[in-house]
C-alpha cells in the first residue's frame, strides 16, 4: 500500500517536471488566485467540465427585462471561444469572449440585449444593455477616471464601452440551481428506494446501502429528533430528516470535483439562509404560551425586565440570532473546506513558477494535503448536517415544550 | 462581497426545491420509515420477549414433566407393592379354602365310607347267617335222614335238657 501510494506520487511528480508548462497555464505565467478561489466558490452559468477550458454544459438564462417581459436562452449564448495567439511568444490561448445575447421583439431585432458583466458591479451576472446615449457614456468615462476605477455604478463596460446597464430579476437555472435539483432528486430515490424496499419486502431489514441509510436515518431520528421532542417527534421528523439529508447530500455533492458534483451549495449563504429561515418559521409558528412568556416575561429580577426591558430585548434578540448563527455555521464550515482546499491545489501552480523541481514537490505535498482536507471535509460534511439538525431540533423543542418541564427546558439551553 | 450576498436566483430555486422535496418526503418518505422501523424494533422486542417467556415456559413444561414422570413411577411403584401384596393374600386366602374344601371332602368321604363299610357289614352278617342257617338245615337234613338217628338226637336232646 504504502509502496503503491510512493509510485502514485512519483508519477504525479514527474508529470509536473515534464511539463511545467501545463502547470502554469495562466496569463503571462501568473495565476490569478483570488479569482480562481472566487470562481471555483461561486455560482456560474454553466457547467465546467474535466479536461475542457472551453466547453461548458449550457443552462438555460431565465431572466425579466426592464419591461417586465420573461426571456430565456441558453448560457452558451453568452460566451464564445476564440483562439488568441499572443503575438511575442507565438503561443495559442483559448479565450473566453463575452458576447451580447439579442432578443427581437415583433421587427426589432434586438429589443432586448443581455449580456454576462465583467467590469461592472453585478460582476458574472447577466444583465441587460439600455440604450445609451454618447452623452451617457462621456458622463460614465468621466465618473471612472475620476474615481480611478473602473466599475461605475449602473454602467456595464463592454468591449470598451460604457452601457447603461439594468439588472434584471434573474431565476437562471445556473450551476448551483441544477445541483440543488440533482441533490433533491438523489435524496428523494434514495428515500423512495427504501420505502419501495419496504412495501415490497414488508418487515425485511435492508442490507448495504438501504441498511446504511436507515441506520443514518435511525440514528437521527431515534438519536435527535425522538429523544429531545420526545411524543411530538413525528410532528417535526419529517423537516429535521428532510434537512438533515438534503444537506448531507449537497455537503458530499460539493466534495465531488466532477460534473453531478462541484458545486458549492452549503458553502453558498443563500441556501443555508433559507435553511435557517425555514428553521426560524418553524419555532416561531409553533412556539406555544411558554414559549412567548419567556420571551417577554422571562423569570428574572423584576428590574431587569420592568422599567427598562432589558430582557426582552435580548430575547429578542436571540429568536434572530439562533438561526442566523445556523446559516453561518454551516455556510463557513463548508465554504472554509472548499476554499483550503482550492488553495493548496492553487498552491501547486503557484509554485510552478518557481521551476520544475519546487512545482514537483510542491504537488507532492499540496496534493497529500488536498487529500487529508477532503477526508476531513466529508467527516465535516456528516457533522455539520447533524449539527444544523441537532440545533434546529433544540430550538423547537424548546418553542414547544410544556411549562412542566422547565428543568429540562434549562438543560437543553445550556448546550 | 459577492460571497457573503445571497443571490436572489438561488433563494428562490432553494426554496422551491426544499418546499417540493419537504412535501413529497413528508408524504411518501418519512412516515413510512419511521413507522417501519418503530414496527420492527417493536417487533423485534416482542420477538425477544416471546423467546424468553417460550424458554420459560418450556424450562417449566419440563419440570412438571419430570414431577408427573416421578409421581407416576411412585404410583407404579406403589400399585406393584400392591398387586404383590394382594396377589399372596389371594393365594392365601385360595390355599385356605381349598385345604377346607379338601378337609370337607375328606370328612364327607369318610363318613360315605363308614356307612358303607356299616351297610356292607350288615349284609355280610344277614349273608354269613343265612348260609349258616342253610348249611345247618342241610347238616340236619343229612343227619336226620332215618328214624333211629332222630330218636337218638331226640334223646340226646332230651339228655341235655335233663342235665340242665
Amino acid at each position: 500500500m504504502r509502496k503503491n501510494l510512493a509510485i502514485l506520487f512519483s508519477i504525479i511528480a514527474l508529470l509536473f517536471l515534464s511539463f511545467p508548462a501545463l502547470a502554469s497555464e495562466g496569463e503571462k505565467g501568473q495565476v490569478d488566485v483570488k479569482e480562481n478561489i472566487f470562481h471555483h466558490l461561486g455560482d456560474g452559468y454553466g457547467w465546467e467540465v474535466p479536461f475542457s477550458h472551453t466547453y461548458r454544459i449550457p443552462l438555460p438564462v431565465i431572466v425579466r427585462a426592464e419591461d417586465g417581459s420573461w426571456h430565456c436562452f441558453s448560457s452558451g449564448r453568452l460566451v464564445k471561444y476564440e483562439e488568441h495567439t499572443d503575438a511575442k511568444t507565438g503561443k495559442t490561448h483559448t479565450v473566453a469572449v463575452p458576447q451580447i445575447v439579442t432578443i427581437a421583439k415583433g421587427d426589432w431585432p434586438d429589443r432586448y440585449k443581455f449580456v454576462l458583466a465583467h467590469t461592472s458591479k453585478h460582476k458574472n451576472k447577466v444583465v441587460q444593455l439600455i440604450p445609451t446615449s454618447p452623452a451617457d457614456e462621456a458622463e460614465a468615462e468621466k465618473i471612472a477616471s475620476a474615481q480611478n476605477d473602473e466599475i461605475v455604478d449602473g454602467y456595464v463596460k463592454f468591449d470598451g464601452k460604457y452601457y447603461k446597464e439594468y439588472k434584471p430579476f434573474d431565476i437562471s437555472i445556473t450551476k448551483n440551481v441544477l445541483a440543488l435539483f440533482i441533490a433533491a432528486a438523489l435524496v428523494t430515490w434514495m428515500v423512495m428506494g427504501l420505502v419501495r424496499f419496504y412495501t415490497r419486502n414488508g418487515f425485511k431489514a435492508p442490507r448495504k446501502g438501504m441498511g446504511f441509510l436507515e441506520l443514518c436515518v435511525d440514528f437521527v431520528y431515534t438519536g435527535v429528533i425522538k429523544s429531545t421532542l420526545g411524543e411530538k417527534a413525528p410532528r417535526f421528523a419529517p423537516y429535521l430528516l428532510t434537512a438533515f439529508f438534503f444537506i448531507l447530500v449537497m455537503n458530499l455533492l460539493g466534495l465531488i470535483v466532477i460534473f453531478p458534483g462541484g458545486a458549492n451549495l452549503t458553502g453558498n449563504i443563500a441556501i443555508t439562509l433559507v435553511l435557517a429561515v425555514m428553521t426560524f418559521v418553524i419555532t416561531n409558528i409553533h412556539g406555544n404560551k411558554h414559549y412567548w412568556k419567556e420571551i417577554f416575561w422571562p423569570d428574572v429580577p423584576l428590574l431587569l425586565k420592568f422599567p427598562i426591558p432589558i430582557m426582552q430585548v435580548i430575547e429578542i434578540f436571540g429568536i434572530f440570532t439562533k438561526p442566523a448563527a445556523l446559516c453561518v455555521r454551516l455556510f463557513a464550515n463548508m465554504m472554509g473546506g472548499h476554499m483550503i482546499v482550492i488553495t493548496l491545489t492553487l498552491l501547486i501552480f503557484i509554485f510552478a513558477a518557481y521551476g520544475a523541481a519546487v512545482a514537483g514537490v510542491s504537488a507532492v505535498v499540496s496534493l497529500l494535503f488536498s487529500i487529508f482536507m477532503l477526508a476531513l471535509d466529508t467527516l465535516v460534511s456528516f457533522i455539520q448536517a447533524y449539527v444544523f439538525t441537532l440545533l434546529s431540533t433544540i430550538f423547537i423543542s424548546m418553542a414547544v415544550h410544556e411549562e412542566h418541564g422547565d428543568h429540562h427546558g434549562a438543560a437543553v439551553e445550556e448546550i | 462581497m459577492e460571497l457573503f450576498t445571497p443571490d436572489f436566483g438561488l433563494v428562490f430555486w432553494m426554496f422551491v426545491a426544499f418546499i417540493l422535496l419537504f412535501i413529497v418526503l413528508a408524504k411518501w418518505g418519512w412516515p413510512v420509515i419511521i413507522k417501519q422501523m418503530e414496527g420492527r424494533a417493536d417487533a423485534i422486542d416482542k420477538g425477544v420477549e416471546y423467546a424468553r417467556e417460550a424458554k420459560q415456559q418450556l424450562d417449566n413444561a419440563k419440570e412438571s414433566a419430570q414431577q408427573v414422570i416421578g409421581e407416576a413411577q411412585a404410583r407404579q411403584a406403589e400399585m406393584l407393592r400392591e398387586a404383590a401384596k394382594m396377589k399372596s393374600q389371594i393365594i392365601e386366602e385360595a390355599k385356605k379354602e381349598a385345604s377346607e374344601e379338601a378337609r370337607k371332602v375328606m370328612e364327607q368321604a369318610k363318613v360315605s365310607i363308614e356307612q358303607s363299610r356299616k351297610e356292607a357289614e350288615l349284609q355280610f352278617r344277614n349273608e354269613v347267617s343265612k348260609f349258616s342257617i342253610d348249611i345247618a338245615e342241610k347238616m340236619v337234613r343229612n343227619q336226620l335222614k332215618n328214624d333211629e338217628e332222630q330218636q337218638k338226637l331226640v334223646n340226646k336232646m332230651l339228655d341235655e335238657i335233663e342235665k340242665n
